[in-house]
């Protein structure tokens, strides 16, 4: 098991965070859950529907005493949306963990920065935890630190896509900007991909999708599992050095000659 | 009790009589024991001002609870 991270007051084993959207049930949701090993789990905030009929709840299985419920802000296009749905997810689960998202064009689903940054500054003067889901932008990054996140969450690609980490280079800069953990939030598609993002030094890897939409979640979950934690460990044992030539493996002397 | 106030929840318009608290309407609409979270006209009501809030004709009022999401 690789090492724990932590920011502000909370510290956590796993690197792998999930969502709870797009599963078949609540029982698959939980069950891929367990499977990820993940401690932060994220939730939407959304209108008590009151045409559907009564039955079990999201909280009822993944349960707040048992993991960490990371609220979003999604769906939220203007700063005064997420920073409203932000304080109801606090009165909601009694947490000041929130993860921002300020949409800025429901295709791409793009944060729209600047909204990103104005909200972040309003919920950390309100106390709150704020995780910010952001593009893979070093200067944004450094600004969202610089205001007091304690952690920021550059995409690796669009939300939902699985085209996995499209911006290697990017994600190193932004690694070697901020102090703080750097979180991969979206675009991850399988293993691979979350493991290339631990290998690059990013401190976790939060996740949807990937699992919900694999033809065999539960699988994916254990695969999701085990990349985050192989990538992990290969980041802290430290990649060889890249060289264009060969380099024998076996000794080149006392080679036999026939 | 018989002049009822207009008002949305959740978008839908409903009537509730003059008077009616937060908290009596969460009754009415059978959510006095789930986890919810409320924003009056905005404004998040905490738990505990539930009973104290009293509902006025033109609120409009979102119920919230936290479903599947990434």
């Amino acid at each position: 098991m690789s090492s724990s991270y932590r920011f502000g007051d909370y510290e956590f084993s796993s690197r792998l965070i999930i969502g709870t959207g797009k599963y078949e049930s609540f029982e698959q949701n939980l069950a891929c859950v367990e499977a990820s090993g993940a401690e932060m789990v994220t939730v939407a905030l959304r209108r008590v529907n009151f045409d559907r009929e009564k039955g079990p709840l999201l909280l009822d299985f993944i349960k707040p005493d048992r993991f960490t419920i990371l609220p979003n802000t999604a769906g939220c296009y203007t700063v005064k949306d997420a920073v409203t749905t932000a304080h109801l997810g606090r009165e909601l689960l009694d947490t000041k963990l929130i993860k921002l998202e300020v949409i800025g064009d429901d295709r791409t689903l793009f944060p729209d920065v600047a909204g990103t940054l104005e909200a972040a500054k309003i919920l950390l003067d309100d106390g709150f935890v704020v995780l910010p889901y952001i593009n893979d932008d070093p200067v944004a990054c450094q600004r969202l630190e610089a205001m007091g996140c304690p952690a920021v969450m550059p995409l690796a690609a669009p939300i939902g896509s699985g085209l996995g980490v499209r911006n290697p280079t990017n994600l190193r800069i932004i690694l070697e900007t901020v102090e703080v953990p750097v979180i991969v939030d979206a675009g991850v598609g399988t293993a691979s991909d979350a493991a290339l993002a631990m290998e690059l030094g990013a401190t976790a890897v939060l996740m949807n999708t990937a699992i919900a939409h694999a033809k065999d979640p539960l699988a994916m979950a254990k695969a999701m599992r085990l990349g985050v934690e192989a990538g992990r460990l290969a980041y802290e044992a430290g990649r060889m050095p890249r060289r264009l030539y060969a380099s024998a493996s076996s000794p080149l002397d006392q080679i036999a000659s026939f | 009790m018989n002049h009822g106030q207009n008002i949305s929840v959740n978008g839908d318009p409903r009537e509730v009589p003059v008077g009616c608290s937060l908290e009596r309407l969460l009754c009415l609409l059978d959510l006095q024991n789930r986890r919810v979270a409320v924003a009056i006209n905005r404004g998040i009501v905490p738990r505990a001002r539930y009973a104290a809030s009293i509902i006025e004709d033109g609120d409009r009022i979102e119920i919230l609870e936290a479903v599947g999401g990434g």
